[in-house]
């Protein structure tokens, strides 16, 4: 069944228009910089944008960054709300489930088709974005890179996971960790600070908290621990979209309407992105399932930071067993009734 | 009796408050053409979901092919094929890429290799042998009818299950898939057909199941429910001389028919006698309940009109016997 599953994905012309519309935003903003040279200012743009004129074997991070808070959710929410629901309202699930297929064995093909396509697509946009920005940057030296990330700061559980969708910044170009350096002390006594002046912009005081950057190691990344890195950080990135493949997956089964499905998957997410950026949700924060989206970027700090990563994988986790689980009860108890 | 290909026993689904489905006992013997007849939301569609395990009952037991549903469904259906409520396909893929797909997702039977083979006979049964590469979505009803009725051929079943399996059809179509039913019917194939189509099933079916607002108010061979009714209707150009013959034997007159009491000797014997009078004859024939009439009679108003008041038993319209037909 897995294997018919992935036959009707691939012969699917949406799925390649999605990936291939996930190709494109990395390359149209690839190409802007480069025939500009203009990088974002600090505090502003996706992850990485700044730096990738000095590296453009990094593009592939910056490109992450770029589709990660929308694109790839909405193309995810998509798929995975169209699995069940599509096939309903098209009346083939009927005769699928008379073929006869399993109504588990059924749930379980769609995941998995759905995490390939995860995996598909985060694999092209890597690869488009790579050969893009190695062509358009040059390959330079990735460890500016590095030194420009910021640093996570206190017990915040990283400022980098905080970040609502704009993404954390990386503030500075390769100078800009020096100067950073200076201050790694400075960003514990910069906390309090950051406090006072939540209560009138939590926004700003956050952005302060982030632009805080610490001069890490020196040491050059080998091209090898550069892809490792890379591969870590899009393994991350497609774990962290099976929440939302889950919840829509979840309402697929509830709804004949692929539309509901996905749109419900959205609201969803876009609810947990508000509460992330809202410091008077911070007790259900942990548990939201964007709360951890931004951890990817902590693969490219030295060393690689991995307590919320960690935490980011469990909560995916713990989102597809919920939710499958009640994928599952929902739908192999129905009325299949389309 | 012959084995029993499906079963039910007090048969319910209730959706909300109204029984879709209610208290039904339902008999298909092996071999069988069974047509289900019943007007638009008497709940058909529901029973035959039921049956193949996609909605679940109530109350009730059914038993499909000796087994229970829905609990061991999954054993059965590989050895049934279905239509449910007009077909349904990928609408990009060509319908051989359909077939293909919906092949290769049913439990695994023979080489993947002889798939080709099967695709290609399924259609070519069903007259779209010659079907090119064009997705579904440029597919006109009847080919899609069609395609759907291939799919429920896929897996040589020994029992079909089809919802209206004539929709979209022109008379041609209706005519080759009726052929086609009744091919398959006599290689061992028990055809299960639930259609509103009165013609449908009498030209197609052995017995029959009337269902009506989700109780089934009969079950009978289709030539014991159209038995002669004991009387003969005459077709006569001279319908008083006829009438003057026959006397008080006469029980009703429409024009240049009459319907005659049967007489000992039957139709021989009243030809023998009209003729020794004179009296010329157009046609003499059984009068026969027509199964129109009958469910007419059992069913009332349709389904969506107010309760009307239910005729008990089943009585022949005079003017539709035998030789209307």
């Amino acid at each position: 069944m897995i294997g018919v599953e992935l036959v009707k994905l691939a012969r699917r012309p949406r799925t390649w228009a999605t990936i291939g519309l996930l190709c494109l935003l990395p390359t149209v903003v690839a190409v802007f910089l480069a025939t500009t040279r203009i990088s974002p200012p600090p505090g502003q743009g996706a992850a990485f944008l700044s730096a990738v004129l000095q590296s453009g074997s990094l593009y592939p991070a910056a490109a992450l960054a770029l589709v990660l808070p929308i694109f790839l959710p909405v193309a995810v929410a998509v798929v995975a709300g169209d699995a069940v629901a599509g096939e309903s309202s098209q009346g083939t699930l009927r005769y699928l489930l008379v073929r006869p297929v399993r109504r588990t064995a059924l749930l379980g093909a769609k995941l998995v088709a759905i995490v390939v396509f995860v995996l598909g697509a985060v694999l092209s946009v890597a690869g488009t974005s790579y050969v893009v920005g190695v062509s358009l940057f040059g390959a330079g030296d990735p460890v500016a890179v590095v030194r420009a990330l910021p640093e996570v700061t206190g017990d915040d559980g990283g400022v980098a996971g905080t970040a609502p969708a704009g993404g954390p910044q990386s503030t500075s170009g390769p100078a800009g960790g020096q100067v950073g350096g200076s201050d790694a002390s400075s960003s514990g006594g910069g906390q309090p600070d950051a406090r006072d002046s939540s209560a009138v912009d939590p926004e700003a005081a956050r952005e302060r908290a982030q632009s805080s950057v610490s001069s890490l190691s020196g040491e050059a990344l080998s091209p090898a621990d550069l892809a490792a890195r890379l591969l870590g950080a899009m393994g991350y990135v497609v774990v962290s979209m099976l929440g939302v493949a889950a919840i829509a997956l979840f309402l697929s089964t509830v709804t004949t309407s692929s539309l509901g499905a996905t749109l419900g998957a959205l609201a969803a997410l876009i609810t947990s992105q508000v509460l992330v950026s809202l410091d008077a949700a911070s007790s259900v924060t942990p548990y939201l399932p964007t709360r951890y989206w931004l951890a990817w970027i902590d693969f490219f700090r030295d060393p690689i930071f991995l307590r919320d990563i960690t935490a980011g994988l469990w909560l995916q986790a713990g989102y597809v067993v919920v939710l499958m689980l009640a994928a599952w009860a929902n739908f192999t108890t129905k009325d299949v009734t389309s | 009796m012959t084995r029993l290909v499906i079963e039910t026993r007090g048969l319910t689904k209730r959706y909300g408050g109204r029984a879709a489905v209610d208290d039904v006992d339902l008999h298909v013997a092996e071999g069988a053409r069974y047509g289900f007849l019943g007007p638009n939301g008497s709940g058909k569609t529901t029973m035959v979901r039921m049956l193949l395990g996609l909605v679940y009952a109530t109350r009730g037991e059914i038993s499909v092919l000796g087994r229970p549903v829905p609990s061991r469904v999954a054993e059965v259906l590989p050895e049934i094929g279905a239509m449910v409520e007009g077909p349904a396909a990928y609408p990009h893929l060509s319908g051989r890429a359909n077939l293909a797909l919906l092949d290769a997702s049913g439990p695994r039977r023979g080489r993947a290799g002889r798939r080709r083979e099967r695709v290609e006979e399924v259609l070519e049964r069903v007259g779209l042998g010659a079907v090119d590469r064009r997705p579904v979505r440029t597919y006109s009803l009847g080919m899609r009818q069609r395609l759907g009725l291939a799919g429920a051929l896929l897996n040589r079943p020994r029992l079909l299950v089809l919802d209206e399996p004539t929709n979209g059809l022109d008379p041609h179509g209706i005519r080759e898939v009726r052929d086609l039913l009744v091919t398959l019917n006599a290689a061992g194939t028990t055809v299960f057909l639930s259609s509103h189509l009165l013609a449908e099933i009498e030209a197609l079916c052995t017995d029959v199941g009337v269902v009506d607002r989700g109780r089934l108010v009969l079950e009978d061979a289709l030539d014991a429910v159209r038995g002669p009714t004991g009387r003969l209707v005459v077709r006569t150009p001279d319908p008083e001389a006829a009438a003057r013959v026959l006397g008080r034997a006469v029980a009703e007159r429409h024009g240049d028919t009459l319907v005659v009491d049967a007489a000992p000797g039957g139709p021989p014997a009243l030809a023998r006698h009209l003729v020794e009078h004179g009296v010329p004859l157009d046609g003499l024939a059984e009068q026969r309940r027509s199964l129109e009439d009958v469910v007419v009679a059992l069913t009332g108003p349709g389904s969506d009109t107010a309760r009307g008041a239910r005729r008990n038993g089943a009585r022949p319209d005079p003017t539709s016997g035998g030789i209307r037909r």
